[in-house]
């Protein structure tokens, strides 16, 4: 089954860039990305540049309305995604409690949907 | 079975079909030697059949088969396994805890929806929308139907003691109805501590929870008077409590604390063991309870069993040892809106004879609209003290 793992956090949770507990939470990201590439079980993942950098398309009425930013200003932000197929919800479940932001914010597992003859 | 199904409505109607292939051969053929493997036998098969139909997916089949196939002689080890599977799945993390006491009650116990929304007091279509939600979320986010790893099984198995304790405690203490126990929960949670027992024999913590029901349904009895109101522990009529229960209930205490694994489920029995040991209130060994809710606060630092502590304190040293520790914790917001604890202040206070604030402490918890047995002890009470219920009051 496919899951997503969104991952969330506010922006001044989690250490600050350039110190050593950084450091070693990027080598936290790598160690859970390699453990679940290892198994066979990512199929994509990728960290987000900050909500600033967002753009929010919507289309009323046939014309297309942008705005500067995130759909929504929330505390936690989505800062990245993993994508995994695995075979069940407690193997996701796992993996997605290696991921550093599970520790200093929360990560939404969600199933994603399968299309086409059930 | 399920966990083949993979789906919790497959498999209840294909048990459900097995159960009736059974009562209609059985008769005939006789019963087979092991009927429980039986039933899953044939409702395997059913299932099977269910799956080739519908699935176009021959991985999933050739998975079934396999499974089926590899299944074994032993099949009482099996239907064990399956059972526990499907208690562990009912109590998932990922379902929210209302959800998991309802399912586990519709699945695990095979109790009907209106059963539980009588027991559960809720509307039946708000117990049965929980029900379908739940087995909704264990299909469509896979939850699968099988034993938990050696990794996540401590976690998976406190929850399902969680589950069963609630359905317990809410049997022995039901808010909102005129009863003081309702028997009925209270069985349903001795028979699911019982079955996970058997299941989990090596576990200290699931063992001291079968005992903790045991010896606290054991006093259900002596609980309410003829009237129908609630009679507290120190005047309960002993003879009434079931000795066969609290024999059972404390050899099982006295096993699991043999393993030197302590727990909370482990201590709330030797807790009540204690009581059981004291042939008359008076001769309560509060000292030895007092210092069991101090070991307990370490595993559930929570303000409710300091109250409990406070109150064996006072047992044991005088009521104004008691008082202090419950003063504290009448202070802090959170306890401040549980009635228990303004009940133990009063108690506590009266002995101590200050009269007058037992019975602002007794109006206090009246304000709290505790459940009706303990809202007629309450005013009991504090007409025993000679003052009249605040006149906005009912009896």
């Amino acid at each position: 089954m496919k899951y997503i793992a969104l991952l969330y956090g506010e922006p001044d949770a989690g250490p600050a860039p350039g110190t050593p507990e950084f450091v070693e939470m990027l080598g936290e990201f790598q160690s859970a990305t390699t453990a679940m590439a290892d198994a066979g079980v990512l199929v994509d993942s990728g960290p987000l540049q900050p909500p600033q950098t967002a753009t929010t398309v919507r289309v009323r009425d046939g014309q297309t309305q942008l705005s500067d930013g995130p759909f929504a200003e929330i505390k936690e932000q989505l800062g990245g995604y993993y994508i995994l197929d695995c075979e069940d919800l407690d193997t996701a479940l796992r993996y997605a409690a290696m991921i550093p932001s599970a520790k200093y914010g929360s990560v939404e597992v969600r199933p994603v949907m399968v299309m086409g003859p059930h | 079975m399920a966990q083949l199904a993979g789906d919790l409505s497959l498999a209840e109607d294909c048990a459900q079909e097995a159960c009736a292939a059974a009562v209609a051969q059985w008769p005939r053929d006789g019963v087979p030697a092991n009927p429980g493997g039986w039933v899953v036998a044939v409702a395997r098969h059913r299932a099977l059949d269910h799956l080739r139909r519908e699935s176009a997916r021959a991985g999933k089949e050739r998975e079934a088969v396999r499974e089926w196939a590899a299944a074994g002689p032993d099949r009482s080890a099996v239907a064990g396994d399956d059972q526990l599977a499907l208690l562990f799945a009912c109590c998932h993390p990922a379902l929210d805890p209302a959800s998991r006491v309802t399912l586990t009650l519709r699945v695990v116990c095979g109790l009907p929806t209106a059963s539980i929304a009588r027991l559960l007091l809720l509307p039946e279509p708000t117990v049965a929308q929980r029900i379908v939600r739940a087995k909704r979320k264990i299909r469509d986010a896979g939850i699968r139907l099988r034993l938990p790893g050696p990794g996540e099984r401590a976690a998976r198995l406190a929850s399902v003691l969680r589950v069963i304790y609630l359905t317990f405690t809410e049997g022995h203490s039901p808010h909102g109805t005129s009863a003081v126990v309702q028997d009925d929960l209270c069985e349903e949670a001795l028979r699911l501590a019982r079955r996970l027992h058997r299941l989990v024999p090596g576990e200290p913590e699931v063992t001291g929870l079968l005992a903790l029901i045991l010896l606290t349904s054991a006093r259900s009895a002596a609980r309410a008077d003829q009237d129908g109101a609630l009679v507290l522990l120190a005047d309960q009529d002993r003879s009434r409590w079931d000795r066969d229960r609290l024999a059972e209930g404390q050899s099982l205490a006295e096993t699991a604390l043999a393993q030197r694994r302590p727990g909370p489920y482990q201590l709330q029995a030797a807790i009540a063991a204690c009581h059981a040991d004291a042939a008359t209130a008076a001769g309560t060994d509060w000292r030895q309870i007092a210092a069991l809710y101090g070991e307990l606060l370490r595993f559930d630092p929570s303000p409710v069993i300091e109250a409990n502590r406070a109150i064996a304190v006072a047992y044991a040293e005088g009521p104004a040892a008691g008082l202090v520790i419950l003063d504290t914790l009448a202070a802090s917001s959170r306890l401040a809106r549980w009635p228990q604890l303004h009940i133990a202040r009063g108690a506590l206070l009266a002995r101590c004879g200050h009269h007058e604030d037992a019975v602002a402490a007794y109006r206090d918890a009246l304000a709290l609209e505790p459940a009706g047995p303990v809202r007629r002890h309450i005013t009991g009470q504090i007409a025993a003290l000679g003052a009249a219920p605040a006149p906005t009051e009912e009896t």
